[in-house]
């Protein structure tokens, strides 16, 4: 397994200003707040978290759409944090994105064909003949008709729009494709298809996917790793069968609990966990674990205070959790989780 | 709601600072010789150096700004007229009223016509009032004031006899040498130049309006309004209204304080003594403190309205009013 | 003892590109104290069925024909005015953004005083008093100053109680809500979802839960239809619909969802989109992306008839029944292959 791409601390702080006629600095919007993880070649990394976790910016980072205040981003093997315009543009063509709104992330005056040779010439690649004929392959790729070439977006339904934007972002065969929230403004019915088909892309070309979503069900069904942030920071990681069964963080377990289930059935027979509370806004940060004011397991004197770190949870490899109490066992009711445990925290390894 | 009232005083005198630079530069600084055109072709060579030296031309331009500066701040004063060396201020003072009382009747005719027009024909889109409306603001809008003005003066002033051609009646009596005073004739005579005056804004803003409600008409609140059982009086009075008005005060704000700069084409053909005539005649005449005066009169106007306007809209929209 | 009857409901608009069919022969039961789900898509004319049912659209554009019955009164082609004192007395309605529906330079309270004076002749007061009050139920926090508060000092999850604070305010026997929780983070779904069953039973009302969301449906409805192209294509009680679907459109929908417990292995996909419903489709609206599709699919319309669970389930479509049960025992068989596995 190589490793692909290594995130380092990363942060995004987001200045803010009051004052009369100049303007100073008196706080900042933490918007990612010192994230860590890596992405090996080939896998899919599902990042999760609720408005204001700063999952879209963190991804808008590692682009480096937006300049990282801090932290280090490394893609294969070279630091890529302070590389300059020229420098990132050759590493620009092996990471790309995909955004959400499939109307607004295609220009709607130019058409399909040019919109998906860009970045061909951008780079520079091929004569314009190899291009119209690399367009019309992709086209065909991501399973529309190659005649199109020469129609508006506005003339493509919402799901053809998206693949659109996925045949833009493969043109120059990428190792990583960043894919902000590619289904949720699409149809169910439609939704299928394009994680059907990203799969497939991923299996015929070897492609490594970050798939940023709020969406528990489709982050479960597409990752193999998957990161759930909250309010700038990572507060679990882990392989995606050990997340989704044993969660050890309480607010993946929240999280996990408040998605509804399409089975009447098992719906009325659990016992849903209900957060306290709003989403918090990214100004007002709560002391050290943010998540404390929401928290079940809220100790007084302890969360408050100590930030927790990302530590070793559980048995699988690579499953981290920044808690102090992490959770012992999965399913648990709110009443459960409420048991205070004094003890300290699950060490790494050990059996539960 | 005190900082945002001080921030906007800050930056309202911050641009009187520049736009008093860039009109100092234009009018003094880049023509060739102002002591020239202040002394006239006749002057004598000591004449002109008098001049340069009173006049503070022969000091760098930097310190000509300085005493420009100061005679306006701390003296209130800008200058004489190079022409017949009235006070400017005076010359203003006199003609100031003449186009307030053009600006701010016209603004009350065009308002008075267009929210209504413009509402009613929100309420009715593609209809054939909405289209006989469209097709008059399109006359209004190209239709030059000029071409209206000597049309008007020329129809009804001169053919129908209804209304005077041309002139101006103090609205006080008992200023010296006039040939007509009193409110009354003041008004009689006011009638041709309003109209000219405030056809094109009726035009234009019955076109926003029109746009402004219908696009209010369509927002998610006012379909929860009449999911609440609101009436269409309701509905219209108490929720679309009040949202869509906030774009015509910021743009009723800027556009009454650019028109007080000199309402040019309509003074100029019914012969009203306000800024816009005063301005011409100064230009024609290379009378550089008036022209000077009357540029930075008028700007003080625009930014005086726009920080008017800032302050209304922020009372009136409590998303601002409200953010710490 | 009130209920909602709607027989065969038909809204087309008149637009520039043609007639539109939004909803074509709609018919359902509302019972007092029971959830109806309306599930489906862009297009299926979910939403539009129930702006029909509150008067909501504009009489010059939308043509509306059938019947509505509220507790046995007629309500298409009855006067603007009576559909006034009804719409947020006797129904209430809900809407999908809650940043954009609310008025941003009134109060809420004034919003919420306005729903109450608009059917009750009270002092401001009165008014007042009842807005602090319903605002404590719906579990805003500090009610009582709050209630001075414009719509941007709160957050999404606080203006969607806020909105259905001003559709019960009034005690209604109905609460019809599009897409309620659609905009929101999943732990603010929760929360406004639990609300909301709270509510009913404090309130005794009926309730429409509109959504995209089969998950959301499972959770809170009693019984659901399904909503294609402006018809409907199966209605049941929500425990048979998830365990017997008898039509292929509910199946792909049901196969296409990513599970909790999925184990990646390709989902089950409806090819193609939405239909248009400018041009929709001839015979059964589904057809065009219908793997079982027959000739007879793309001719006639299937009519809605009964399974055999009885009246209360019922489906349109050609396929004869011991296909239906034969392919859906087969996906089934697919799906708990794939939840055992994982």
């Amino acid at each position: 397994m190589t490793e692909l791409l290594k995130v380092e601390g990363l942060e995004k702080h987001f200045p803010v200003t009051k004052g009369l006629v100049f303007q100073k600095q008196v706080a900042s919007v933490k918007a990612v707040d010192g994230v860590s993880f890596t992405l090996n070649a080939g896998e899919t990394l599902g990042v999760v978290g609720e408005s204001g976790c700063g999952k879209s910016t963190m991804a808008r980072c590692v682009a480096r759409l937006l300049e990282p205040t801090g932290g280090t981003l490394t893609f294969e093997g070279r630091d890529i944090t302070h590389l300059s315009r020229n420098d990132m543009r050759a590493v620009r063509r092996d990471m790309m994105m995909v955004f959400q709104d499939p109307y607004a992330s295609l220009n709607p005056r130019k058409r399909v064909g040019f919109i998906v040779g860009e970045p061909l010439e951008v780079h520079g690649v091929g004569t314009e003949k190899e291009r119209k004929r690399r367009v019309q392959e992709l086209l065909e790729i991501v399973g529309l008709n190659p005649e199109h070439y020469n129609r508006f977006p506005h003339e493509f339904s919402g799901g053809q729009r998206q693949r659109i934007g996925i045949a833009r972002a493969l043109a120059i065969n990428p190792k990583l494709i960043i894919c902000d929230e590619p289904v949720s403004a699409l149809d169910v019915s439609v939704q299928a298809q394009i994680l059907n088909l990203l799969k497939d892309l991923q299996d015929d070309f070897g492609l490594t996917y970050i798939f940023i979503a709020h969406d528990l069900n489709v982050v479960r069904h597409i990752s193999d790793r998957v990161l759930v942030m909250y309010l700038g920071r990572a507060v679990e990681i882990g392989a995606r069968d050990a997340l989704y069964v044993e969660p050890k963080h309480p607010y993946t377990g929240a999280l996990l609990s408040a998605v509804p289930i399409a089975d009447p059935q098992a719906g009325r027979a659990r016992k849903q966990i209900v957060l306290e509370g709003d989403v918090p806004n990214p100004i007002n940060q709560p002391a050290a674990c943010h998540f404390h004011p929401r928290c079940p397991r809220f100790v007084d004197g302890k969360c408050n205070v100590d930030t927790p770190l990302l530590e070793p949870v559980g048995t699988s490899e690579g499953h981290r959790a920044a808690c102090h109490f992490p959770l012992e066992r999965w399913p648990m009711t709110e009443e459960e989780m409420r048991d205070p445990h004094l003890t300290a925290p699950v060490e790494a390894g050990a059996p539960d | 709601m005190a900082h945002f009232l001080i921030r906007r005083i800050f930056w309202a005198l911050f641009l009187f600072l520049v736009a008093t630079i860039i009109t100092y530069l234009i009018f003094w600084v880049i023509p060739t010789n102002p002591a020239q055109l202040a002394g006239g072709h006749a002057a004598s060579k000591e004449f002109l150096q008098s001049i340069t030296h009173r006049l503070h031309l022969d000091k760098p331009i930097w310190v000509q700004y300085y005493y420009f500066l100061e005679n306006l701040v701390v003296h209130g004063s800008l200058g004489r007229s190079f022409l017949n060396q009235q006070s400017v201020d005076s010359i203003i003072g006199k003609d100031a009223p003449v186009t307030a009382s053009l600006v701010f009747g016209g603004a009350i005719l065009w308002l008075s016509l267009s929210i209504p027009v413009g509402i009613l024909s929100a309420l009715r889109p593609r209809s054939l009032t909405d289209r006989v409306t469209m097709t008059f603001v399109l006359i209004g809008i190209s239709a030059h004031p000029v071409w209206i003005g000597l049309i008007l003066s020329f129809v009804i002033g001169y053919k129908l006899h209804l209304t005077p051609i041309a002139g101006y009646c103090n609205f006080w009596p008992g200023a010296p040498g006039a040939q007509c005073e009193g409110p009354v004739q003041w008004a009689y005579h006011m009638i041709l130049p309003w109209i000219t005056f405030m056809i094109l804004f009726a035009a234009l803003y019955v076109r926003l309006i029109r746009a402004s409600v219908l696009e209010t008409m369509s927002e998610d609140y006012v379909r929860t309004a009449r999911a609440k059982g609101a009436s269409q009086r309701r509905v219209m009075i108490q929720h679309v209204l009040r949202n869509s008005l906030l774009p015509v005060v910021t743009i009723l704000g800027m556009d009454l304080g650019l028109a007080l700069g000199g309402a040019i084409f309509t003074e100029t053909v019914f012969n009203l003594p306000g800024l816009g005539n005063q301005v011409i005649r100064a230009y024609n005449a290379n009378d550089l403190p008036i022209i000077t005066g009357v540029v930075v009169f008028s700007t003080c106007c625009v930014i005086v309205f726009n920080f008017i306007v800032d302050v209304t809209y922020g009372f009136l929209d409590p998303r601002i009013r409200l953010s710490n | 003892m009130s209920s909602l009857k709607v027989t065969d409901l038909n809204t087309s608009f008149r637009t520039d590109d043609g007639i539109v069919k939004a909803v074509s022969g709609v018919s359902f039961d509302l019972q007092e104290g029971h959830t109806l789900g309306v599930v489906g898509e862009s297009g299926s004319g979910k939403s539009v069925t129930f702006l029909s049912v509150m008067g909501l659209l504009d009489p010059r554009q939308a043509q509306i024909s059938g019947s509505v019955q509220l507790d046995g009164e007629e309500l298409l082609g009855a006067s603007p005015a009576r559909l006034r004192q009804l719409r947020g007395r006797r129904i209430g309605m809900i809407f999908q953004d809650p940043m954009t529906s609310l008025n941003p330079v009134k109060s809420i309270g004034w919003q919420l005083e306005e729903a109450v004076l608009i059917h009750h002749d009270v002092s401001r007061k009165e008014a007042r008093r009842r807005a602090v009050e319903i605002l404590g139920q719906v579990e805003i926090p500090r009610a009582g100053q709050r209630i001075d508060d414009y719509p941007h000092q709160f957050s999404g999850g606080m203006r969607q109680r806020v909105m259905i604070a001003m559709a019960l305010i009034n005690n209604p026997e109905m609460l019809i809500a599009d897409e309620p929780t659609t905009a929101l983070d999943v732990t603010t779904q929760a929360q406004i979802l639990r609300l909301m069953k709270n509510l009913q039973e404090e309130f005794k009302m009926a309730i429409v839960m509109i959504t995209h969301d089969l998950g959301v449906v499972a959770e809170l409805a009693d019984d659901v239809i399904v909503m294609y192209g402006g018809k409907v294509v199966e209605q049941a009680n929500v425990d048979d619909l998830f365990v017997k679907p008898e039509m292929p459109y509910t199946w792909g929908l049901l196969g296409s969802l990513p599970r909790l417990n999925s184990t990646g292995a390709r989902l089950e996909q409806i090819p193609g989109q939405p239909p248009s419903l400018l041009n929709p489709p001839s015979g059964c609206p589904f057809h065009p992306r219908c793997e079982f599709v027959m000739n007879i699919c793309r001719e006639e319309l299937p009519v809605l008839e009964p399974s055999e669970q009885g009246e209360n389930h019922i489906f349109r479509c050609h396929l004869d029944d011991e296909s239906r049960a034969r392919i859906w025992n087969q996906k089934r068989a697919a799906l708990t292959a794939e939840e055992t596995a994982a």
